[in-house]
């Protein structure tokens, strides 16, 4: 199955196979959902966790008996694994930019579910980070350029 | 110090991804049901750079933890973002590669943006 290595249409590129088009928005949509639930069930469950996290491994896995912890544990564990896979259908240069929309729906959560002080600034901030990003991920690398379809 | 776990979340970050990326572009193309979990986490287990690079994420996940419990969501997840500046200093300093204006515009946007996320 062919890479997706962008949002180029299909009529350019006849030997991409649809399906793997949405295949690969699929994972991504999962991923961010997976990245959603599990960033907002960490951040709450871990604000719940009386002792202080220090160097000590012991004291992570202690935190993982809150329940909304370990939510939080196992939506990002499977958003990690979910990443890999993205990694494996389409390029760093597709992954990177349209994964860093994760940054600004963080702050989205954390203001609407989570109850944080969002200032202007924070916005701003998110925004900055979601454009640089876009920015990074869609330099063109040598290494990609080799795989993509002629 | 919560500039001190944004530092340890983003270096194990990058390491992991290296080395992820490294091993995941040998080990072929990956699905996410059941079965395509299963022989991901086959693949992970017979690959020892993919051990080592899927260790880096989890120091950087109990930074995470730990960043989270003192700090807001709103804050600590785009401050992971600071990931982007550090590739892009290591892809200029140990790599040697040449970096475009597109690259360094970029990096220099999502570093005033972390700036700002977190003043």
């Amino acid at each position: 199955m062919k890479k997706v290595t962008g949002l180029s249409n299909p009529v350019a590129h006849p030997q991409w196979r649809s399906g793997a088009v949405l295949k690969t928005y699929s994972v991504l949509l999962f991923f961010l959902t997976l990245k959603a639930v599990g960033n907002s069930a960490m951040a709450w469950g871990m604000k719940q966790v009386p002792e202080r996290m220090s160097i000590n491994p012991a004291l992570y896995l202690r935190a993982m008996l809150n329940p909304f912890v370990a939510i939080g544990v196992v939506a990002l564990m499977l958003a990690l694994l979910t990443r890999m896979a993205l990694f494996s259908l389409a390029d760093l240069s597709f992954v990177l930019p349209v994964t860093a929309v994760g940054y600004v729906i963080a702050v989205f959560l954390g203001k609407v579910f989570l109850h944080e002080t969002v200032t202007r600034q924070r916005w701003l901030g998110a925004l900055l980070i979601f454009a640089g990003a876009v920015l990074v991920g869609t330099t063109s690398r040598n290494t990609t350029l080799a795989e993509r379809p002629r | 110090m919560r500039w001190v776990l944004v530092a340890a979340m983003v270096i194990a970050t990058v390491l992991g991804d290296l080395l992820q990326s490294h091993e995941m572009k040998r080990a072929g193309e990956q699905s996410v049901s059941m079965h395509g979990f299963a022989r991901l986490l086959h693949t992970i287990a017979r690959r020892r750079l993919l051990i080592l690079g899927v260790s880096c994420n989890v120091v950087s996940f109990f930074a995470f933890m730990a960043l989270v419990q003192t700090e807001p969501l709103s804050f600590a997840v785009p401050a992971s973002s600071s990931s982007f500046v550090l590739e892009t200093l290591l892809a200029k300093f140990v790599l040697h590669e040449r970096l475009g204006a597109r690259r360094i515009a970029g990096a220099l946007a999502v570093l005033g943006g972390v700036v700002l996320v977190g003043g």
